[in-house]
């Protein structure tokens, strides 16, 4: 016991800034707990804002994965990344609304997700419960199109600059393209936020707790289902395959991993390959869940997804869940202190405290496992 | 060297010289293709120039934090935020519906600058260590706290110490008006109750020439503008130029040396980097002035990258490439699009552009290019940012150093990485 306590005031003496958030934690926890027995927060509503939390956690931390494979393998904080989200997002709706609308709606307007005159969606009936099958379409044809446009990125910007070696130039690179990206998808598909799914035939259950109950719908179900088997499918393939150890090897040492014959421009494409899936994955779960997309959906959620990654640690998959999740839970949770329009100042907040305390991240030592 | 100086000066203040009157006589061809009337040539100029000179003084702060000091900072619009809005608390009138402290505008300037810097000597303290994309990240999150702070309705009203202000939340704040008219009017609240001497000569002569009071006032506050540029440009050039400046450019070719030097980098790093966020929340004020009223939604993340671009092209490291890539973006890339769909509209006659973009695809396949091209104007807005985009890259993979970037001053007094005698013929290596 007295070991015990030596090695923990030892870790404490180490790493204060980790001992002091815990300690403003454990205030909160007790504050929480305070108001909890006091009636001034009803546990339902406690409830909902984790489970809310959980969604928007999972959500950012599987847009996360990519983003943190891709910062850990290629060396830059990818910009454009959260525009590539938008087009997943666009690609899987486009699917969907072809086979949903095909003969009853105007073709053309489909394929524009209503850009021109907007789609009755009611009419339209697309939900998770309703038409399961498009939905699967939909999110295998974001996954394909947005691998396809990664790889068209990294044909024509990133690797003609390879050789740079050069974090910033690559990163200022992909500033260029995130604008590009954007207002390309605008161009198309034009500004204003339209509606996507038929949210009266959306499934939704209530679970009872203390006085009151939580909403938990479908979408918010498929979401969360999706992104965990997505995970662990991630963390086995670069756990246990020949191309995901060298992945991680070229993570942990570029050089090293050239000399050893690793065939680097074929593990670089088998990052943009697997990033580019689970970023059009994200792209079309997120739009399902919320039932609405617009152009700069993705880039406003970058900066949040950047906060997981970093929070989690670059190049750890499972930092970057955990890292999603801490943020799903600072943008509810904080709400029982905080009002609504500050809950992004807490979490950008959080980010700024973790990259200046912390910032090889909560889960430093582990490198993309 | 004094010599070489003065030269440098002259060949540099041609460069710039050229650039302004060559921009001014491309959009007066402009004007004249769109028939505008001598009153509207004047303004349109006038309104190039004023946004050449915002992006001018924006792009030589970042010049100093970048291009000298190597310091990778993407929060640009959020300092500018905080300039314009300690200006706009301080000036405002008590008894508004968003009440301010009612204290005069120098005061107010004075006081947005000081703000600004602070914000930056508090960001850089703890940045200073991290790798240049932890400081990208450090400081585009930091400008996005400040514009949710400003946009929450939580501080649309506040009162520090009994005093009452606020930022007015996502409906945005008002600013005083512009002094400039104080040069022209008596009243510069109410135009009606008569002008000064001054404004009687200055309208009296304009009016000759049709000219109209609204674009002289606005093209005297482009002129102060312009030459608040040059005053910019000297700070920032007596700065790098100094001892002080010869270790920001050792920092930015290799931190460590300049350490291993005996310099204390921290302290260079934090003074530039306030210096350099000071100036830039000058350039905020100075810029949102003109209009009487800023919101939140004119700071977002875009404007920084804006800036970049700017700095980009003009040459980071070269405060002439700075003034000229904030003149050229301006103008030419920001401003230019919009003059490029009036000029077409005016020469071809287009139908009614198509409501979306298969509409405006499929005429082409029987070669009539006229609803592609009437749907591609329409949404010229989006058009202009993808190719923003684009150049960005394409700058970034084939001439990083953009137009002026060869000018880059080297931390060394001498270019140690040519042999003396080559040296001769590049003069202008070195400043």
């Amino acid at each position: 016991m007295v070991g015990y306590y030596n090695t923990l005031r030892e870790k404490v003496q180490n790493d204060r800034g980790t001992a002091l958030v815990l300690f403003g934690l454990a205030i909160l926890l007790l504050d929480l707990i305070f108001k909890l027995i006091t009636g001034e927060t009803r546990s339902q509503i406690v409830a909902t804002y984790l489970w809310d939390g959980l969604v928007i956690g999972l959500a950012i931390g599987l847009a996360g994965v990519g983003l943190s494979l891709t910062y850990s393998i290629l060396k830059f904080a990818n910009f454009a990344h959260g525009d590539m989200i938008t087009a997943g997002g666009f690609s899987g709706w486009v699917a969907v609304f072809a086979v949903m609308g095909v003969g009853r709606f105007d073709m053309k307007n489909l394929l524009l997700v209503g850009a021109g005159n907007p789609i009755n969606v009611t009419e339209l009936g697309i939900s998770v419960s309703t038409t399961p099958i498009a939905i699967l379409f939909g999110l295998v044809v974001a996954i394909i199109g947005t691998v396809l446009l990664t790889l068209l990125i990294d044909r024509f910007v990133f690797r003609p600059m390879r050789h740079h070696n050069d974090g910033i130039a690559l990163l200022i690179a992909s500033i260029g393209v995130s604008l590009a990206l954007r207002y390309g998808l605008a161009f198309i598909f034009k500004t204003q936020n339209r509606g996507l799914t038929a949210a009266s035939l959306t499934a939704s259950y209530s679970v009872p707790v203390g006085t009151g109950s939580v909403q938990i719908d479908l979408g918010e179900i498929t979401l969360v289902l999706v992104a965990v088997v997505l995970m662990v499918c991630v963390h086995m393939f670069l756990q246990y395959s020949t191309l995901g150890k060298a992945m991680r090897a070229m993570a942990d040492n570029r050089d090293l991993a050239l000399i050893t014959g690793i065939p680097t421009e074929k593990v670089v494409r088998a990052t943009w390959i697997i990033g580019g899936a689970l970023t059009g994955a994200a792209g079309f779960l997120i739009t399902l869940e919320r039932g609405t997309i617009s152009f700069q959906f993705g880039w406003i959620l970058l900066l949040l997804i950047f906060a997981a990654v970093i929070i989690g640690g670059i190049g750890s998959v499972y930092g970057a869940i955990a890292g999603g999740i801490v943020i799903g839970f600072t943008s509810t949770v904080s709400l029982i202190w905080i009002p609504a329009d500050l809950a992004n100042v807490a979490v950008f907040s959080v980010m700024v405290l973790v990259l200046l305390y912390k910032p090889e991240g909560l889960f430093k030592g582990v490198t993309t496992a | 060297m004094k010599f070489d100086i003065e030269m440098l000066l002259k060949s540099d203040a041609r460069i710039v010289a050229s650039t302004f009157v060559g921009i001014s006589l491309l959009f007066i061809i402009v004007a004249m293709i769109l028939g505008l009337d001598f009153n509207g040539t004047v303004n349109t100029i006038q309104r190039i120039m004023f946004l050449s000179a915002v992006y001018a003084m924006v792009v030589l702060a970042l010049n100093l934090q970048w291009g000298y000091a190597g310091m990778f900072n993407i929060g640009v619009a959020g300092f500018m935020l905080s300039g314009v809005y300690t200006m706009a608390i301080i000036t405002g009138d008590p008894n508004g519906i968003i009440p301010g402290l009612g204290l005069p505008i120098p005061i107010g300037i004075i006081g947005g600058v000081l703000v600004a810097s602070l914000l930056g000597l508090l960001i850089s303290i703890p940045t200073l260590k991290l790798k240049a994309d932890y400081l990208a990240i450090v400081t585009i999150g930091f400008a996005e706290i400040i514009r949710y702070a400003a946009n929450a309705l939580t501080f649309k009203t506040f009162s520090i110490a009994g005093v009452e202000m606020g930022t007015g939340a996502g409906r945005g704040i008002h600013l005083p008006m512009n002094p400039i008219r104080n040069l022209y009017y008596t009243d510069p609240s109410n135009l009606g109750l008569g002008k000064t001497v001054f404004g009687q000569y200055v309208f009296g002569f304009f009016e000759i020439i049709q000219v109209q009071s609204s674009v002289v006032v606005s093209w005297t506050y482009a002129i102060v503008l312009i030459f608040v540029v040059g005053l910019f440009y000297l700070i920032i050039y007596r700065i790098g130029n100094s001892p002080f400046g010869r270790v920001l450019k050792a920092i930015r070719e290799d931190e460590i040396v300049a350490n291993a030097l005996g310099k204390n980098t921290d302290i260079y790093k934090m003074k530039v980097f306030a210096i350099g966020c000071g100036l830039m929340g000058l350039a905020g004020i100075l810029w949102q002035g003109s209009y009487g009223y800023t919101n939140p939604t004119t700071f977002q993340p875009i404007l920084t990258f804006y800036i970049f671009i700017a700095l980009i092209i003009g040459g980071s490291g070269s405060n002439t490439g700075s003034i000229i890539g904030g003149v050229v973006f301006a103008s030419l890339l920001f401003e230019g699009p919009n003059f490029i769909r009036r000029v077409i509209m005016h020469v071809f006659k287009f139908d009614k552009a198509p409501n979306s973009i298969i509409e405006a695809i499929i005429p082409i396949s029987s070669f009539d290019l006229g609803p592609f091209v009437a749907y591609s104007l329409a949404n010229i807005s989006s058009l202009r940012v993808v190719f923003l985009g684009l150049v960005l890259v394409y700058i970034i993979q084939n001439r990083p150093e953009g137009l002026l970037g060869y000018r880059k001053e080297l931390a060394a007094s001498i270019d140690i990485s040519r042999r003396p005698g080559a040296e001769v013929k590049r003069g202008k290596r070195h400043e």
